[in-house]
This record gives C-alpha cells, structure tokens and sequence, in this order.
C-alpha cells in the first residue's frame, strides 16, 4: 500500500452505500486479542514488542478468511504519515503515539485494519458503511476465527478473552456506529438521546473516539460492557436503539423542512456557498459548513453535489491529509489557506 | 475507563451513596487522591479507608504484591491502568473481580470461546516467566544464563506447539 496515493482516495466505508448511510455514516466493530504467551504491550520490552510484530505480520500475510492485508511497519512511519493513518481510522491515536516495533495490517478498501502492538496485541476491525452490524461481525468473527486457528489467545473459561485493561475484558468486543445528527444537535434534542443512551449503559463519542470532540455534528455510538454479554447480545443492544435515533433524527428534519423550509435552505446554501469560495478557513468551521451542506444535500435542497464527495472532505481537509496533499509542513495559518484552496478545488470541479 | 475529572485511565472507582442516591465515581490516581483528601476534611470524621492504620497497611502491602510471571506491582497496575500479563487476572483476582463487577455489572464470560483450549494456559504462563527472565538476564548482562533461558523457551514453544488442540473440523464427529 503506497501512503501517497492514499491522499487520492478514501475508505470504502465513505461511499454511502451503506443501509441509512445518510445517518448513519458506518458501522464499526473491533475486537481485542492478547498471544497467550507474552506479556501486554506495555509490559513487553523491545525485544519482545520485536516478536510480537514478526508473528503476527507473518500471521496477517495468510491472508486470515481471504483477506488481503497491506502491512504497514507503523513504528517505520514519520508522524505526519501517522496522523494520516489516524484521520482515515486506520489507527488509533493511541498506537500513533506509542513507541516500540508495531505495525498495522489493512485491506485495500479500508474496511479492514488489524494493529499490533496497540494497548493489546491486536486489535482487530471492520468498518462498513451505514448500518451495517451484522455485515461487520460476520467477517471480524471469519477473521478471528482465521487467526486463531494458528494462534493461542489468551483466555480464561470465567473471564473470557483477557486483555490489558479490565474494561475490554471479556469478549473484547467494542461495536459502534457513527451517526451524523444535525437535525437534533440543531433542535437540541441530542440531550434527550444522550440520556437515554446512559441509561443503558451506552458511550457516546466525537468523531476520533475517546476523549475526543463532537465536530461536524457526528456522534459515535458503542457498548462499554464487555463482560457477562455475549457478543451477539451486545450488537443486539445498538442494532435496537440505532433506527430509534434514526428515525427522531428523520423527524426533526422533516419538522425543521415543514417549518422554516427558506431559512433552512438558506442556511445551507450560505455553507455550501462560503466552502466554495472561501480564501482561508479553520478545521472546525469547515467540518460545521460540510455537515450542513451534508444535511442540505440529504433533503434534496443542494441538488448539485454528491455525499460521498462531502464525507471524503471531512477526512481529506484534516491536517495530516491537507500536508500529505501539499507535501510539506505546513503551520495553522498556511494551513487554513490550503484547506480552503483544497475545497475549492474540490467543489468546483464537479461543475 | 477514563478519569472523571482528566483524560487519565482510571483506576479508583467509588460507588458513593449520597441522599440515597448511587453515584459512579471512576478517577485517576491523582485526582482519587485529591477526592479522598477533601472528602477526608469536609467530613471532618475523617475517611475511615485512610485513618485506620491496619487498612493503611494492608493497602501497603496489597500494593507490593507482583505476580511471579511478568512482575508487575499490583501499584504499577493501579497507577497505569493496564495489566502486565493474562497471569495477573490470576494473581490479582480479589482485587480485580470487584473491579470486574463495578465496570461490567458481571463476572462471568459469555460468548464467544475459542478453539484452542485455554488448558494449556501453565505452558503459556511459564513463558511468560521465562521471557521475563531473559529480560532480566540481559539487563543484568548475565549472558550465560540468557543463552540457557533463551534455550528453554524454544523448548518450550516447541512443546506448546505439538500440543495444540486439533482444530475445530477434526472435533466435531
């Protein structure tokens, strides 16, 4: 897999082609593994972090149920190729910043990413887009059943798969959607969601996952238990709850549409016309301006422009992808004007 | 499990019971120290986990214990969050169930078991051990004794090779 190239296309999951992508923009689940006979990552040496990554690159070159893996030698990468990996949730930021010989294995389409030497040692994950759940599970699970046939996890009959931190003890198993929410961030009705959502022992998260802000009106979804559920009870819990949210979501839009359907064409039009033409422009605003555009396209008020290309932007305007595409180190400032040349660019070419 | 109050993993996590209400608090080691400090002077009673002096000290020693494979401190668990080895599930287990429970509302796995059965799990520790041993050797610049653990561990990945569990197809009759 050559990284600069990757400057010029993006994950199959944001295609929109998906079940509901105009919602739910992908479904995501990944698994944690530890080799029984090692320490955790953080507890190995070197040298140990060393034959780790060789097994189980080795292991990832058979092709685990069919599936073509480009290894990537993360520990090899300059910061700004790391970053990229992180923008495009290949990688967590975690295992960008780690040190020690680790590496990630990922599909063509993206759909696919395997990091070893993470927190545990591996992390496995399948990204589809929309609402896809049964989809991902179904191939994590061939996947890690693959890899297991070689390999000896760690594993206890009472506490299951048994990983560094207590919290993904268990089945190690984190399902999540991302959800572009506009309409109830606008009305202020994500509280109510949020609510409900704790009740039921449910996080809700930013774009970039823990710890991480809400931009651009997206929201990620997922379990925190992972003990004492069995995985398929566990994706049962967000597979009800997510067409709940979709459809409020649904509703508010369309109330928003019956009500004040000229100001709210208005507004996204003004989005869309400032992305346009804008000279210089700052990450968060770009992501405020592309989820309402995002919004207006999804209620056939911007009739001009596809999704795909806006959930593309909202990777490729991060500052890793806009330093990639320039290739230089560039400051904030410098950077806010190659963003906005890069939307222009972008935008305008579709006419 | 992050800190409440920083972006730190936790590692105190305190059920409070206030106005009969049930609160989580998960924090920490730094911020729990500074609940348990304030909570200590504005109870003015004082904070019965910190003034009585035998608790004190099983906590002291409770923080020395280390498991005998990886050899973590159960304090290097409770400061970073992160176990050292599936062995310290075992070592730490009185410590780390009621931790369980509090994160998970549970104990006990269900789903998913793998293929390979875990009851090679001793061979598995063992290297564990050994790997840890080595380290310890090399650092020490205790060659001789390397070469040996080095030997044993082969030994040993050979025998945990040879007895793998068939695999799933030969299983099922």
């Amino acid at each position: 897999m050559d990284l600069e190239s990757l400057t010029r296309t993006s994950g199959e999951w944001l295609k929109a082609t998906g079940p509901d992508s105009d919602i739910v923009m992908s479904s995501r689940i990944r698994l944690a593994r530890n080799l029984a006979q090692f320490p955790f990552p953080s507890r190995a040496d070197d040298s140990v972090r060393a034959e780790v990554d060789e097994l189980l690159k080795t292991q990832l070159a058979k092709h685990p149920a069919g599936r073509k893996l480009n290894y990537i030698v993360v520990s090899g990468l300059e910061l700004l190729d790391r970053q990229m990996l992180v923008e495009r949730q290949l990688i967590s930021r975690e295992h960008s910043e780690s040190h020690g010989q680790r590496g990630v294995g990922i599909s063509d389409e993206e759909n696919v990413s395997i990091m070893v030497n993470e927190e545990d040692h591996l992390r496995i994950q399948v990204l589809r887009s929309g609402f896809a759940l049964d989809d991902c599970w179904q191939e994590i699970n061939a996947i890690d059943d693959a890899i297991e046939a070689d390999r000896t996890y760690a594993f206890s009959d009472r506490l299951g798969y048994l990983t560094a931190c207590p919290t993904n003890c268990g089945t190690g198993i984190r399902v999540s959607v991302l959800m572009h929410l506009p309409g109830l961030v606008h009305t202020k009705e994500i509280t109510k969601v949020f609510q409900a959502l704790q009740k039921i022992n449910l996080a809700v998260r930013g774009l970039y996952g823990e710890g991480s802000q809400a931009m651009g009106d997206f929201y990620q979804i997922s379990n925190q238990v992972t003990l004492g559920k069995s995985e398929e009870q566990l994706i049962r819990t967000i597979k009800d709850v997510v067409p709940n949210i979709v459809s409020y979501e649904r509703r508010v839009r369309q109330e928003l549409v019956s009500k004040n359907r000229r100001g709210l064409h208005d507004q996204v039009s003004r989005a869309y016309g400032i992305l346009k033409t804008a000279r210089t422009i700052s990450s968060e605003e770009t992501m405020d301006l592309l989820s309402s555009v995002r919004l207006g396209i999804n209620l056939g008020l911007i009739d001009d422009m596809e999704i795909p290309l806006i959930n593309e932007l909202f990777v490729h305007t991060q500052p890793a992808h806009l330093q990639k595409i320039r290739h230089e180190k560039l400051e904030t400032v410098d950077r806010n004007v190659a963003r906005a040349d890069y939307i222009r660019q972008r935008l305008n070419e579709r006419r | 499990m992050k800190c409440g109050r920083c972006s730190k993993p936790a590692v105190l996590h305190i059920t409070e019971l206030r106005q009969g209400e049930v609160q989580a608090i998960h924090l920490c080691e730094g911020c729990a120290k500074d609940y348990l400090s304030h909570s200590q002077a504005s109870k003015g009673d004082g904070n019965p986990l910190l003034e009585n002096e035998t608790e004190e000290a099983s906590l002291e020693e409770l923080d020395q214990k280390t498991c005998p494979n990886c050899g973590i401190a159960f304090k290097e668990f409770r400061s970073q969050g992160r176990l050292g080895c599936p062995h310290d599930y075992v070592v730490f287990e009185e410590e780390i169930l009621p931790l369980l429970e509090n994160i998970h509302g549970d104990t006990t796995h269900l789903g998913k078991v793998p293929v390979r059965s875990p009851q090679a799990s001793q061979l598995q520790f063992q290297l564990i051990k050994l790997r840890n041993e080595l380290r310890l050797c090399i650092e020490e610049e205790r060659y001789e004794d390397a070469a040996r653990v080095r030997d044993s561990i082969r030994e040993m990945e050979e025998m945990e090779h040879q007895t793998a569990p068939p695999t799933q197809a030969d299983d099922t009759p």
